[in-house]
């Protein structure tokens, strides 16, 4: 009987896995990502992806076995690996099958001959054999997983998981290293290659990323308790130190990574100040905004109004004058479009913001009011802030000339906002220390309980919405005079659900969360060129999986761990210390 | 209870703010309405234009907004995601009626050529919404609020991009049905066929799910969930079993919204499902979210509103091109409705609880 069971369970464990391979091929992705290698003439990263797959039904099914016996057993185990990944490699080939005989691609715009013959290796119709059989072999592999000891196998996962990154993004650490001349030149040639990482790059991450981990799991205890052991002055000398040496990284890439990673910076860097502002608004006071790019495209419109030399121009102030004020004018509106839905709650307000969000998009794109804002055509010239003086104003479509250092491409614009983030999380950080902050917390928690403990629910929950808007329009007033021009299509609805999906990523109410969010959420899909056409998609997906599997974010704050996870909330902490 | 003076002048700013605010927005219309008509641009027969495709329109938002009414009513979550499950169905029908125009079918046999993809288009879309609801709502249940409308983002998303990836990201025209070309003469005035068509389906599927809901044994058990669910279960109703059928049964009305929408259009793309599902949903809110007929009456206003509004409301306002605020009017409409009149036009006061 439960040998029955546990067959028929890894059988559909793989049919699983062959409808989500099916699925990552028809998508598309499968033929975009096989031109990227992860290693250079082995492996591309559509194979990766479809191996992985594979190597994941194996590993869940084994799970699955052992959970139903009770106990490991190995053989059986072994078994339903073999089979779920045989199954999804079976699914994969008879979808290969029916595309050679049935011309779907009627349908179906992605299920071309490229596909084919990425799925074939390029061998045509009578290849279709080796996937069952890779399938069956990645499934083993996956199964085994599971039954190598916990010692080794946290080594082997840290080891996979840094090498596979780090041949993402080798594209990337290759430039820099040749940007930066020498000796590293040479290095950088022999680790990564033009589109992945070297056979002997590979090797090399993977058995240094491997003994290190292998190392910590040892001693790792031991460093730790000799550092806390340390009197307390050590202690804080030694993140003074580590402090110092983010900060001189942080100063230092922009002169050696070349402009596009400062702009991918900046744009992270902006996200994290909306996203400091959401998480006031949403994390801290629980008020779901999505019309939160209102407050960016007012930020942005009245930095580009106040200092633009284009025909819409309406004062010529310096952008240090022009910042606080948008950020004032930001403040106000988050006040005129926070009074009207203060007695809305829930997925009223959510529903209600995206409604006044549009409503700024479209006012500020139509032609009614096209003689203030540009219209279609959106704002121009906007002036680059400049550390001197700024000559007097000529005439339209000249830009002024700065007496000083003008902060004109996207590396200066990176310090302007790096530091701006910096202080805005200073300032989330002490603002939820405070009074007001854990006003907003009890508002979050229970509204009713909140007003009978004595907290104005008006002026708090205005407040949640004025700071917050503040911030976004900090961010917007920024990103105006990065592009040099604001367009009322950019303020596109997408940009909220952004930053609603990196706070949720990253943990509502937390601040690092924040910044850990919008590195995963906008940095990578920034950088990987490849991964950007599906971008829309990973987050649709990553909100899906997150509030499925770890609802509290990526880092949490000390609260929602608690709230989500009563019963088993000692562990987290437990694991977190460590 | 003593308030201070601060507090209390606080409370007056307010509802101060938020009497004016009405008075900003009826003034707006009325000042708007009686300048276009004293402008007289208009003749009577282009308003009854306007009429009459405000209620086609408007009878496709209603059908959509039943199924955020019927999901609602239920689970008390907005399912975010079900413009995009209109836009399957206008997907599922497109392929399905392209393939059966390239046969010549749908020349032959106008009726069934539409009937045809309207069933098919319930289906693709009705077992796409049971996919959502079993991975990405059902394990969330009884999790606090936000969760699951985030989920419900979540999978708004993940569906316009998996379409976007199968489909690419053109939009294709919906074959045209020759048959229902021209215009017919109804009381003296050439209306679109199409448009007298998709009113005349929009109100039959309307009439098919009221009598399913308030007179099968299916649809008696919907109304129990939906009243409690706990005691529901008590009554030995699959209380599961009837979430998915709701969840199915305004799908299938999407479904059939989406081809009624892309025969109107033509036009069927991935990012489709957007706006028509933020005003269906405007619509349900209108006629008082959980109420069925609710939504029918909301749908028919806002696409009238929506039809008429920027001659009527915008033009007199001296707005230049108000046919591009049209959506500024729904969004408008459903801020106003949300604000001042969250239980709707039919709906009973909600408790703060439900609301």
């Amino acid at each position: 009987m439960k040998k029955e069971n546990f067959i028929w369970n890894a059988v559909k464990t793989g049919l699983l896995g062959g409808a989500i391979t099916i699925f990552i091929c028809l998508v598309g992705m499968t033929e975009i990502f096989s031109k990227r290698d992860v290693v250079e003439k082995m492996i591309t990263l559509g194979q990766f992806v479809l191996l992985a797959t594979m190597v994941a039904s194996g590993l869940i099914a084994a799970r699955r076995t052992s959970s139903l016996f009770g106990e490991n057993r190995p053989v059986q185990t072994l078994t339903a690996g073999l089979v779920a990944g045989l199954v999804t490699g079976l699914v994969l080939a008879l979808f290969v099958y029916i595309g050679y005989s049935i011309n779907l691609r009627a349908v179906f715009l992605n299920a071309s001959t490229p596909l084919y013959n990425v799925l074939t290796f390029g061998k045509g119709q009578s290849y279709i054999w080796p996937l069952p059989v890779i399938g069956a072999l990645g499934g083993l592999l996956g199964a085994s997983f599971l039954l190598i000891p916990d010692v080794y196998r946290r080594p082997l996962t840290g080891g996979l998981i840094v090498t596979f990154f780090l041949a993402l993004f080798s594209g990337l650490f290759r430039v820099v290293m040749i940007n930066q001349k020498g000796g590293v030149e040479n290095a950088a040639k022999y680790l990564f290659g033009q589109t992945g990482l070297t056979v002997e790059g590979t090797l090399i991450f993977f058995f240094a990323v491997v003994i290190i981990a292998f190392f910590w799991n040892f001693r790792g205890k031991e460093v730790q308790q000799r550092i806390s052991r340390l009197p307390k002055r050590g202690q804080l000398s030694l993140r003074v130190l580590g402090l110092l040496l983010i900060l001189y990284l942080a100063i230092g890439l922009p002169q050696v990574s070349g402009p596009f990673i400062a702009q991918v910076i900046v744009t992270v860097a902006l996200f994290i100040l909306m996203g400091l502002g959401l998480n006031i608004t949403l994390g801290f006071a629980g008020l779901l905004d999505l019309g939160f790019v209102a407050f960016y495209a007012i930020g942005a419109y009245t930095v580009g109004l106040l200092t633009s030399y284009g025909p819409f121009g309406l004062q010529h102030v310096s952008f240090w004058v022009a910042v606080p004020i948008a950020v004032l004018v930001a403040m106000l509106s988050g006040a005129v479009l926070g009074l009207p839905v203060l007695g809305v709650r829930g997925d009223y307000l959510a529903i209600a913001t995206l409604g006044f969000g549009e409503i700024v998009r479209l006012l500020a794109g139509s032609d009614f009011l096209a003689k203030y804002f540009g219209g279609p055509q959106g704002i121009i010239g906007i002036q680059k802030p400049c550390l001197g003086t700024l000559e007097a104003f000529v005439r339209v479509d000249v830009p002024r000339a700065c007496n000083g250092i003008e902060l004109g491409t996207a590396k200066d614009i990176y310090y302007v906002a790096v530091l701006s983030a910096l202080l805005l999380a200073f300032v989330a950080w002490r603002l939820r220390e405070s009074r007001l902050g854990r006003a907003w917390m009890a508002i979050r928690e229970d509204e009713d309980v909140a007003e009978a403990l004595g907290i104005n629910l008006i002026q708090t929950k205005l407040l949640a919405y004025m700071l917050g808007a503040a911030f976004a329009g900090l961010g917007g007033a920024i990103f105006a005079t990065l592009i040099g021009s604001i367009f009322a299509t950019s303020m596109q609805l997408l940009v909220s659900i952004n930053v609603v999906a990196l706070i949720v990523v990253g943990g509502m109410g937390s601040i690092p969360g924040v910044i850990v969010g919008a590195i995963a959420l906008i940095g990578m899909p920034e950088l990987l060129r490849e991964v950007s056409e599906f971008r829309f998609l990973f987050y649709g997906a990553a909100l899906i999986i997150m509030m499925l599997a770890r609802p509290e974010g990526l880092w949490p704050s000390q609260a929602a761990k608690r709230e989500l996870h009563h019963a088993d909330a000692e562990n987290v902490t437990a694991e977190n210390m460590i | 209870m003593r308030t201070r003076l601060s507090e209390r002048l606080l409370d007056l700013a307010v509802s101060g703010f938020l009497w004016g605010f009405r008075i900003l927005i009826v003034s707006a219309i009325v000042i708007g309405t009686v300048a276009t008509i004293r402008a007289g641009k208009y003749t009577g027969e282009q308003w009854i234009d306007f009429v009459v495709f405000g209620i086609s329109q408007g009878s496709i938002y209603a059908l959509i907004a039943l199924g955020y009414t019927m999901v609602y009513g239920i689970l008390r979550m907005i399912n975010f995601a079900h413009g995009e499950i209109f836009m399957s169905g206008a997907f599922s029908a497109y392929f399905l009626a392209t393939w059966l125009n390239g046969t010549g079918f749908i020349d032959s046999n106008p009726i069934l050529g539409l009937l045809i993809p309207i069933l098919f288009a319930m289906i693709m879309s009705a077992a796409i919404a049971m996919l959502v609801e079993r991975i990405a709502y059902r394990p969330l249940r009884g999790a606090p609020r936000l969760v699951p409308l985030i989920s419900a983002i979540g999978a708004s998303f993940f569906l316009q991009y998996t379409f976007r990836g199968f489909f690419g990201p053109g939009v294709y025209a919906y074959p045209p049905i020759k048959a229902l070309d021209g215009e017919w003469n109804l009381f003296g005035f050439g209306i679109l066929k199409i448009q007298i068509i998709v009113a005349v389906s929009a109100a039959v599927m309307m009439a098919i799910l009221y009598s399913i809901v308030q007179l099968t044994k299916v649809g008696k058990a919907m109304r129990a969930v939906s009243e409690d669910k706990d005691t529901a279960a008590l009554m030995g109703i699959d209380v599961n079993r009837i979430i998915v059928t709701t969840f199915a049964v305004g799908a299938a009305m999407a479904g059939a919204a989406g081809v009624l929408y892309s025969l109107i259009f033509r036009q069927v793309g991935f990012l489709m499902g957007f706006t028509p599902g933020i005003k269906a949903f405007t619509a349900a809110v209108l006629g008082g979210i959980g109420n069925i007929p609710g939504a029918m009456v909301g749908g028919l206003v806002l696409g009238i509103f929506e039809s008429i509004g920027p001659s009527l409301f915008l033009e007199g306002l001296g707005i230049t091109r108000p046919y591009q605020l049209k959506d500024v009017i729904a969004y408008t409409m459903l801020v106003m409705i949300l604000l001042f009149r969250p239980s709707g036009i039919l709906g009973e006061r909600l408790t703060k609880k439900k609301a």
